[in-house]
């Protein structure tokens, strides 16, 4: 690589710590890993995703890819789908699981947890109405155990009803016969999860990220 | 820990609680004093007992009259052969003392809120150490083969089974550091400063430098007893109890590797690096040695329990010998027998639980938790009692001295560790934690028994390292154990959040486990999760086929846990009785249709459970209604509330919100119903399905939401002023009761929100009632808020 190209890339690397908050190092590595996905493209696609035989096994991949391509989780406001992503979007995506900061205040880690779980959220609602409705739920919870073999469907609608009865009496508590629960909202989901310190839990470490050999993460 | 292991205060208790507790101490001076002689007692073999006519019949006592040189006496009709029967006697005597101290201290109102159990324990085994020695007799010390072999291993089992593997592994990292290094800090630092000590005294300055190490090793160790003792009433945070609980676990397999060390070589008076390196090596055999022993041991456990599904009865049994045995043979090998203990508890709990009946499982819980109250129970005494007994030799200096090394030694250990460990972590310690963590470290009967082991020949101040150590074990537990629960108001740390899991939390935590595996992947990292998810996988794979019987072994987890916390449900709603819940049923009127507008309600909205197991629910829903309807009859405080060792104790309260959909389902359950019933009104459902005493029913919800905040009985607008008396007093309790588990829960908005109805008046009478926590309040106490 010439000086030249390298130094572009260093201000490129710049702007996106700034806005992501990952070291330089870690965008470095991060970009290898993105060039070895892409086959050294510009952009990432589906079927990229798609080799990654590791990720073969996991119950929720497909969510998982999905959520890569997602507007909602670009950091804008925008709603919809894309087909090809690029690396600016790769790291925003991959900033939802940044390890918590040290010395932050009440408010930023309240920031932080809803980013978060806002993350998960967009995850669930599928079509991206802001609620989370009965039948997206259910299909989280089959894609869940779609891992273990012999499951009955039935199994599954149940818990999920069971979960979805659970956070509509604790949020709403109280509903005439008549009623309907719509769906759980964002505001919702945020009570229900109040339990799990997602900010705590959702992270990856990022200190070995290596493209192509295996290391173990420290503990 | 999970629940609590002490009594909660009878709260209905007919007779005066102090009355009765004067009583209970009568009796058990009265009991104590009978062991005096008793236990003085000589046995016959060695002095002849006068007035046992047996005596002369010829020693072994029964019968025979082969001796032709006596005269013949009348036939004994009453005869007293104490010598028989004594050794277990006289220990199910003091097992009986110690529980009764036991019974009589919750008894006594305020002096179990004030003062650990614990401190209360060791006075009391210092008055009857007091009371032998006035009479004159030797009093029994704590000996150490009985310790280790009979009293340590049922606390550790308890420990082990129960321990909750998540936060315990999620720290291992940190709880590792702490145990090994800081023991090693601590040993050392005791030891080295104290032999400078010894040197700089006079008197002292034949102690030599391996001698103090092996002080320095014996009074450093956290001890879990002690730990567990008085961490339990004080409920902390789970991080910070892991944390202590698990480096005074972990500690002692250097312990044991650092006593043998240097006991082994003060005879010889030096050591070398190779006894050092050696050392080194023989801390891993000790520690991963235990570790393998007690998983061997768990998995045969495992394996065995998948065959008991016919002889239900015994399967406690395979628990209990399956662990002993994997203690015992960890001390064959001089490994580390708590590491083996817990190893075997902590592998052989998910498959075991996943073979045995309900009924083993709360069998188990039940005999762990009675075995290890009664064995923390008298070991405290009998360290009072070793106190009295033991002779002592009270050097000023040591003794002070080593007071001081302990907690300075703990600070700086702690501080330092700290600092050295937050780098790694996410969650960082704080000052706050790192104070607890330093405090918590308490010293306990262990260091007393390895202490008490030292050969007199090698360490001639023996007497002097015992007097030491008791003081400082006096010393830790009675003034660190005591001024820990003030301090953790003070501080305010954070305490264990009572709530129990949902199953939305366990769908997202399953949920975030695999959002995090797949990203880990994407990265092309493999980290933490992507090698517990490997292990999870070979478990599921290979591990569960052959340790779990049947169909239970393919039972994903997520459905596991469902099935139980519905059979819990069941369970629940049946034992404590229906009648109670109408008052509070009110919650939560969502039901299954407020989900699902738009199409017709699922035909079943039920899992499909195995026939089996809904054979087992409806066993115990027709044994238990008939014992609801009975009871309703004569109800008073006593029978509604539920038994309070129960853990269900906060699930209870928490899932009484829900009854009104169990008993939906169950309803839909045993009429095998395809069409759903009815949409349900709550409090007709609760007619229809628990015939129970009609006049519990005949009055209106709202009535009872009116009547039931007014601490006094406020007759102003209840709708049947007959009915209030009676139930009054008992919704009242669970009301507040409620209020107050349902205020510690995630559930924001407060029930009182979902009790009243329509009524503003009424909302305000409850605030003023849940501003008021009721006397069973004060044991489980949370800090949010009741009301927004």
């Amino acid at each position: 690589m010439g000086s030249s190209q390298s130094a572009q890339e260093e201000q490129e690397y710049r702007a996106l710590a700034e806005r992501t908050g990952f070291s330089l190092d870690q965008i470095r590595n991060l970009h290898k890993r993105f060039k070895h996905l892409s086959h050294d493209e510009e952009t990432l696609r589906k079927e990229d995703f798609d080799e990654i035989s590791d990720l073969t096994p996991n119950p929720i991949r497909s969510q998982i890819i999905d959520a890569f391509f997602d507007k909602r989780n670009f950091g804008g406001n925008e709603v919809g789908r894309v087909q090809e992503i690029g690396f600016r979007e790769f790291l925003t995506v991959m900033s939802h699981f940044r390890p918590l900061r040290q010395n932050l205040t009440e408010e930023g880690i309240e920031r932080i947890r809803r980013e978060k779980l806002r993350f998960l959220f967009n995850m669930h609602d599928k079509d991206s109405d802001g609620t989370i409705t009965l039948d997206e739920y259910r299909s989280v919870v089959e894609e869940l155990l779609s891992s273990s073999a012999a499951i009955e469907i039935e199994t599954a609608t149940a818990i999920a009803d069971a979960a979805m009865l659970e956070v509509a009496s604790v949020t709403v508590g109280e509903m005439a016969p008549g009623q309907v629960y719509e769906g759980i909202t964002f505001e919702h989901f945020l009570e229900i999860l109040k339990g799990v310190e997602i900010e705590a839990k959702m992270h990856v470490r990022f200190l070995n990220v290596d493209t192509t050999t295996v290391r173990c993460g420290k503990l | 820990m999970p629940s609590p292991r002490r009594a909660l205060p009878a709260p209905g208790a007919v007779v005066d609680p102090r009355r009765s507790g004067y009583l209970l101490v009568v009796s058990v001076v009265v009991l104590g004093c009978c062991l005096l002689p008793l236990g003085a007692a000589s046995t016959p073999n060695k002095t002849p007992q006068p007035g046992a006519p047996k005596e002369q019949n010829g020693s072994p006592g029964h019968g025979g009259s082969h001796a032709s040189n006596y005269t013949k006496k009348l036939f004994p009709v009453l005869s007293f052969d104490y010598g028989h029967v004594k050794p277990p006697f006289v220990i199910f005597l003091w097992i009986l003392l110690a529980s009764l101290m036991k019974l009589g201290f919750h008894l006594i109102p305020r002096l179990s809120s004030i003062v650990p159990e614990s401190c209360l324990l060791i006075v009391v085994g210092l008055l009857m150490g007091g009371i032998f020695k006035l009479v004159g007799e030797t009093p029994p010390i704590l000996r150490s083969d009985l310790f280790f072999l009979y009293l340590l291993p049922p606390i550790i089992l308890d420990a082990g089974y129960f321990l909750p593997i998540r936060p315990f592994t999620e720290n291992l990292g940190t709880i590792l550091i702490f145990a090994v290094v800081g023991t090693l800090w601590n040993s050392f630092f005791i030891g080295g400063l104290l032999y400078g000590v010894c040197q700089i005294e006079g008197t002292l300055s034949t102690v030599g430098l391996l001698p103090c190490l092996l002080f320095g090793a014996i009074i450093s160790a956290v001890d879990p007893v002690a730990v567990l003792a008085v961490f339990e009433e004080i409920h902390i945070n789970e991080l910070l109890h892991i944390l202590v609980f698990g480096e005074s676990l972990l500690n002692d397999a250097v312990t044991v590797v650092l006593y043998h060390l240097f006991e082994e070589y003060a005879g010889a008076g030096a050591v070398t690096v190779t006894d050092v390196f050696l050392g080194i090596v023989s801390f891993l055999v000790v520690a991963l040695g235990g570790v393998m022993v007690g998983a061997i041991y768990g998995v045969l456990s495992a394996f065995t329990s998948r065959f008991t599904a016919h002889t239900r009865v015994i399967e406690p049994l395979f628990v209990f010998v399956y662990s002993y045995l994997a203690y015992l043979s960890a001390e064959v090998f001089h490994l580390s027998g708590i590491m083996a203990l817990i190893a075997c508890g902590a592998v052989m709990r998910p498959y075991v639980e996943a073979n045995i009946s309900h009924k083993s499982h709360t069998t188990i819980k039940y005999f762990l938790k009675m075995w290890s109250s009664v064995s923390e129970t008298l070991i405290f005494i009998f360290l009072g009692v070793s106190t009295v007994a033991g002779d002592h030799k009270w050097n000023w200096t040591f003794v002070v001295t080593t007071i001081i090394l302990c907690m300075v030694a703990r600070v700086l250990g702690v501080i330092s560790l700290t600092y050295l460990i937050n780098k790694f972590r996410i969650v960082k310690l704080t000052t706050k934690d790192q104070f607890i963590i330093a405090y918590g470290g308490l010293r306990g009967a262990i260091a007393f028994s390895l202490g008490y082991l030292l050969d007199t020949d090698h360490f001639p101040m023996r007497k002097m390292f015992l007097t030491a150590i008791i003081t400082v074990i006096f010393f830790t537990v009675f003034v660190q154990g005591m001024t820990i629960r003030p301090l953790v108001d003070l501080l305010a740390v954070k305490k264990k959040q009572e709530t129990k899991r949902s199953i939305n939390e366990e769908i997202h935590t399953q949920f975030l486990d695999h959002l995090l595996t797949g990203i880990e992947d994407i990265c092309g990292h493999y980290g933490h999760h992507h090698w517990k998810d490997k292990l999870n996988r070979f478990n599921k794979k290979y591990v569960k086929k052959c340790l779990i019987a049947g169909e239970r072994s393919k039972e994903p987890q997520l459905i596991a846990f469902y099935h139980k916390m519905e059979m819990k449900q069941a369970i629940e709603l049946v034992e404590s009785g229906g009648g109670v819940k109408v008052p509070s049923a009110m919650p939560s009127t969502v039901s299954m249709q407020n989900i699902q507008p738009k199409k017709p309600p699922p035909e079943r909205a039920l899992p499909q459970i195995s026939k089996g197991r809904e054979e087992e629910i409806r066993k115990i829903l027709r044994n238990n209604l008939q014992k609801t309807r009975q009871r309703l009859q004569s109800y008073n405080r006593h029978t509604l509330v539920v038994d309070p060792y129960e853990d269900g104790w906060n699930e209870i309260l928490l899932k009484r919100k829900k009854m009104i959909e169990l008993e939906k389902k169950i309803s839909q359950m045993s009429n095998y119903l395809t069409v759903p019933a009815p949409p349900p009104d709550s409090p007709t459902i609760a007619r229809a399905r628990l015939a129970s005493d009609p006049q519990a029913w005949s009055i209106k919800p709202a009535a009872n939401a009116d009547t039931v905040p007014s601490i006094k009985v406020d007759l102003a607008s209840p709708q049947s002023p007959d009915s209030v008396s009676t139930l009054d007093e008992f919704s009242r309790r669970q009301q507040q009761q409620q209020e107050e588990e349902e205020g510690g829960l995630m559930m924001k908005p407060p029930s009182a929100a979902r009790e009243e109805q329509e009524d503003g008046k009424e909302q305000q009478r409850l605030q003023r009632c849940l501003s008021d926590p009721g006397p069973a309040g004060t044991e489980e106490e949370e800090d949010e808020p009741f009301l927004p």
